[in-house]
């Protein structure tokens, strides 16, 4: 055990993360108004996508012959878009009842907080990942990295959980309102729709998109987890796609501890 | 009780929900921005689409999508103004307007009133956006007439039954319950491609929607070529027919609470 994990230990900070953490988790779940929903939208999307699109498979280049495949990495990204939802309604609703107040007259570590926060997003993100993947497999996706692959897209899947996640307790942490979280949410829609959801980057017709698309880090969470039910184990973009879901997710947490520092001063 | 009164009643009820929508930008913008991502990513990301073989819209792609978008749009300023009603009864204001108002029939009308207000905008607002990204209007006067009749239609409807909805349950959660079914059934159509290329369960189900009928007669009036215009309105008027009668048993439903 290294001298810095001893004094953690001593200091009682994997004993407060815990707490927070089993606080988060509980609290996630027990909202089924949070679950149901990141749940049921993106699969409900990925149905009526799969069978209205499916005729775009007769394009020239498109990289299946099934639209359900090429469609599934939509579902593991929106859903990691309602976990940043989830995770900034928490928070907010901690700040607006007055816990994160109380919280800060307690000894409890900044860092505790935050980690606690991010593991009811890691509970949600799971059950998505494992739940979009069960129903994927379950409806004739084949995972062309095999079961290995399978673990990475989970993996991946919850990185980019993270990675929004973060912003949305960012977001919340520097409102302190649960409505602000709420306005933000079509934003990340619309990291979204302009991102190489529906199409190939390299199918796309309109050169603008096409570039937007291209600057977009959204487009290669997309491609990375595209890449494994699809391709197989293309590194370029399995490492693009954990790098721009880990990039955000680093930049993200920085972000949201710097504004919870500032929220634990004001109060 | 004069029918002034229920006017005076519409137009005042009209005119709070109005003020409220235009003065909020947490209303106006997820009204102006959902739609408009929809005609950006659609129109931008899938605009290849009208290369797949058996694709034959004249006007092209953009125009395609804009059929949707505006139903879309249309639609969903009604269901946001059934939130309005939701969000008075949760604060209380509807109460006291019932107990105020001597028609309250004229609250309906005044709800539907600020339906409109706020279709006519965002309807605006994403023909400029489109009309600048390359909508091709190869229709006549008398076929935007038509056009926008029928999205007002739709507009209408979707508010009766969003009010329908939350005159009856009254709280800010039945949002789902107006949301879901209106979503449902407007992608449940030949959003992305027409009905032939639809495949698999999208298409029995497109086959039966009656949003198809609507969605393809506003397609049908952009290129100039009218299409299954009077099951259109049959459908839409019928839809308004039957969505008045809902939002009245709310309001009945409503007025037992108050």
């Amino acid at each position: 055990m290294t001298e810095a994990v001893r004094s953690a230990v001593r200091s009682g900070l994997f004993r407060q993360v815990g707490m927070l953490a089993r606080r988060s988790v509980v609290r996630t779940l027990r909202q089924p108004l949070m679950v149901v929903p990141s749940l049921v939208f993106p699969l409900m999307l990925l149905s009526i996508n799969s069978s209205g699109l499916d005729s775009a498979t007769r394009l020239a280049g498109f990289p299946t012959d099934s639209y359900f495949e090429f469609a599934l990495a939509i579902a593991f990204v929106q859903g990691a878009l309602f976990s940043a939802n989830s995770a900034g309604t928490n928070v907010a609703s901690d700040i607006e009842s007055g816990f994160l107040n109380r919280l800060s007259l307690t000894p409890l570590r900044r860092v505790a907080l935050m980690m606690g926060q991010l593991a009811g997003i890691l509970a949600l993100g799971l059950i998505q990942a494992v739940t979009f993947l069960a129903v994927g497999v379950a409806f004739g996706a084949g995972i062309e990295a095999g079961v290995a692959g399978a673990f990475v897209i989970v993996a991946m899947s919850l990185t980019i959980s993270l990675a929004f996640g973060c912003i949305g307790a960012f977001v919340a942490l520097r409102s302190g309102s649960g409505e602000a979280v709420q306005g933000a949410f079509p934003l990340f829609f619309a990291a979204l729709f302009l991102s190489s959801m529906a199409l190939p980057r390299d199918l796309i017709e309109i050169d603008w998109f096409q570039t937007v698309a291209t600057y977009n880090p959204v487009s290669y969470m997309l491609e990375g987890i595209r890449a494994l039910v699809i391709t197989g184990w293309d590194g370029e973009a399995i490492a693009l796609g954990f790098a721009c879901a880990g990039g955000i997710t680093l930049i993200a947490l920085a972000a949201a501890s710097w504004a919870l520092r500032t929220r634990m001063v004001r109060t | 009780m004069s029918r002034g009164s229920f006017w005076s009643v519409a137009f005042a009820v009209g005119w709070r929900n109005a003020h409220n929508f235009f003065t909020k930008p947490a209303m106006v913008v997820p009204a102006l921005m959902f739609p408009l991502f929809f005609f950006t990513a659609f129109a931008g990301g899938l605009s290849r689409v009208e290369s797949i073989p058996g694709f034959e819209y004249g006007p092209g792609y953009t125009t395609f999508v804009y059929g949707f978008v505006l139903l879309q749009a249309s639609a969903f300023g009604g269901i946001f103004t059934g939130f309005s009603v939701a969000r008075d009864f949760e604060s209380g204001f509807s109460r006291r307007l019932m107990l105020a108002a001597p028609r309250r029939g004229g609250i309906v009308a005044g709800y539907w009133i600020a339906a409109l207000l706020r279709a006519v905008f965002t309807v605006s607002a994403i023909t400029v956006v489109a009309l600048v990204a390359g909508l091709t209007i190869d229709g006549g006067a008398i076929d935007l007439v038509g056009l926008y009749t029928l999205a007002l239609l739709v507009n209408a409807a979707a508010m009766l039954f969003g009010s329908g909805v939350a005159m009856r349950l009254r709280t800010m959660q039945a949002g789902p319950a107006m949301q879901v079914p209106a979503f449902l059934a407007l992608f449940l159509a030949p959003v992305w491609v027409p009905y032939d290329l639809l495949t698999g369960w999208v298409q029995a189900a497109a086959s039966v929607n009656p949003v198809t009928l609507v969605l393809e007669a506003g397609r049908g009036f952009l290129s100039g070529s009218p299409a299954e215009v009077v099951p259109a309105f049959g459908v839409s008027l019928l839809l308004a027919a039957v969505t008045v009668l809902w939002a009245l048993g709310g309001l009945r439903s409503a007025e037992r609470f108050a």
